[in-house]
């Protein structure tokens, strides 16, 4: 008999389980919530506990790159977005900052030059490997005197509104870079041209492609994907 | 408890499983998987989504974690882990009870709680467990943890291990049930309650 109600009970608690699952279940209104209260809290645990300002992601050795045509690239508009006159396009640097800037490439590239061999992460699941060339973000943050208020950034493209906001200790680390080169060339259209934010220490659809803006905040700013519940931190 | 929290992490890791059902860099080599290249049938998937799947990943790991903390300290504060672990002086023991098994011997050899064919077993699907949570780490902050990741031979093959394990750890499952119900299905009711009134004296 006993044993008999522990089948059952057994029973009861796989066929919830089946039935949550064939609907796909990524919450409902009740449970969705609590999901993101947890990522926020993962959130933070990835910020102030695993993430470290000094710890550098590993390079690789440039024979280790991965083809460029196999490195995946995606963008939100139904077409890849182009500039009209690359010439005219400018980087905004704004928000809390003492001296807002507007840059062209050529300023950026008068900067002091990062490059490195890293892995990607995507979220999916998939890496590569490819080198990236830019300027280093914590320059940039000194350069338009970054004011002590500022605790986020907000990164926005012209890629059909598609845009992130990130923590300032990531942002300030020395391998955040805006990246205006790929594997010895110019960063191309499919990466995000002309500029696009790179980061060892984030995943990919943290790293804002086909830049047009760079604001710091006090409020923490929401993404696009972040936004539809993808973790906010996306740290790796 | 523990069986709807590792059902959750299972079916949340096939929906994150199938988007990217492979392994390995981009541009190959893949490694061998008879899943390659395969998204799981969606009721087994849960999250709906992928942002539902690591949602619910990163949500249900916090209780597994927990509940795996507190087992092990269990374990070593109420010396429970002497009648678990297989240690080398086992080896003697275990070799005299697969003889038993396989008929080369008859009388069934003595032994404690659990004989040591038990033992080896039990230590090997605690060590997959700890294994799946490590790898899951090496996966969550492959640059963080970075030593961790190189020492599952990097990112892709801890994703690979992580898969793996969980399937080892599933067929265990599974195989243990069985053996459960064949053996002393009054131990059953000792799983879910925590006492036993059943045959074998050695398990009170």
């Amino acid at each position: 008999m006993i044993d008999r109600r522990a089948l059952l009970r057994l029973a009861a608690g796989a066929g919830t389980a089946s039935l949550v699952a064939a609907c796909g279940w990524d919450g409902g209104n009740a449970v969705r919530p609590l999901l993101l209260d947890v990522s926020r809290l993962n959130d933070w645990v990835g910020e102030k506990i695993l993430f470290s300002k000094h710890r550098l992601a590993p390079e690789y050795d440039v024979a280790e790159r991965t083809a460029v045509p196999m490195f995946p690239s995606y963008f939100i508009s139904p077409m890849m977005p182009m500039l009209q006159d690359p010439k005219t396009w400018r980087l905004q640097v704004g928000g809390l900052v003492r001296q807002p800037l507007t840059l062209s490439i050529d300023d950026l590239q008068a900067m002091p030059r990062t490059t490195y061999t890293v892995k990607h992460h995507c979220v999916e699941g998939w890496s590569a490997i490819a080198t990236w060339h830019g300027a280093a973000l914590s320059a940039l943050a000194e350069r338009c005197g970054m004011l002590p208020q500022a605790r986020y950034v907000r990164f926005d493209s012209f890629d059909s509104g598609y845009s992130n906001g990130w923590d300032l200790a990531s942002a300030m680390h020395p391998q955040t870079i805006l990246a205006y080169g790929m594997n010895d060339n110019p960063l191309p259209p499919s990466h995000g041209a002309p500029l696009r934010v790179y980061s060892p220490t984030k995943l990919g659809y943290k790293m804002t492609k086909y830049l047009v803006s760079v604001t710091f905040t006090a409020e923490r700013p929401g993404g696009y994907w972040e936004d539809q519940g993808y973790p906010w931190f996306g740290g790796v | 408890m523990t069986f709807v929290v590792l059902a959750g992490m299972i079916m949340s890791g096939l929906q994150i499983y199938t988007a990217y059902a492979r392994f390995g860099e981009r541009g190959g080599p893949y490694y061998v998987n008879a899943f390659e290249g395969h998204g799981f049938p969606s009721w087994s998937r849960l999250g709906g989504w992928l942002a539902g799947g690591l949602n619910w990943h990163f949500a249900l790991v916090w209780p597994l974690v927990a509940g795996g903390v507190l087992y092990l300290s269990y374990l070593v504060w109420s010396g429970e882990w002497r009648s678990l672990l297989f240690r080398p002086r086992d080896i003697r023991g275990a070799i005299e009870m697969q003889k038993y098994y396989l008929r080369l011997r008859k009388d069934h050899p003595p032994q404690g709680k659990h004989n040591p064919l038990q033992k080896l077993a039990y230590t090997f699907i605690i060590l997959l467990g700890v294994l799946s949570v490590l790898t899951g780490f090496a996966i969550y902050k492959p640059t963080q943890f970075s030593w961790l990741t190189a020492l599952f031979g990097g990112f892709q093959a801890a994703r690979y291990w992580h898969f793996w394990a969980v399937w080892i750890f599933t067929g265990f499952l599974v195989v243990h049930v069985i053996l459960v119900f064949v053996v002393d299905p009054a131990s059953l009711r000792a799983m879910i309650s925590g006492w036993y009134r059943g045959r074998f004296p050695s398990h009170d």
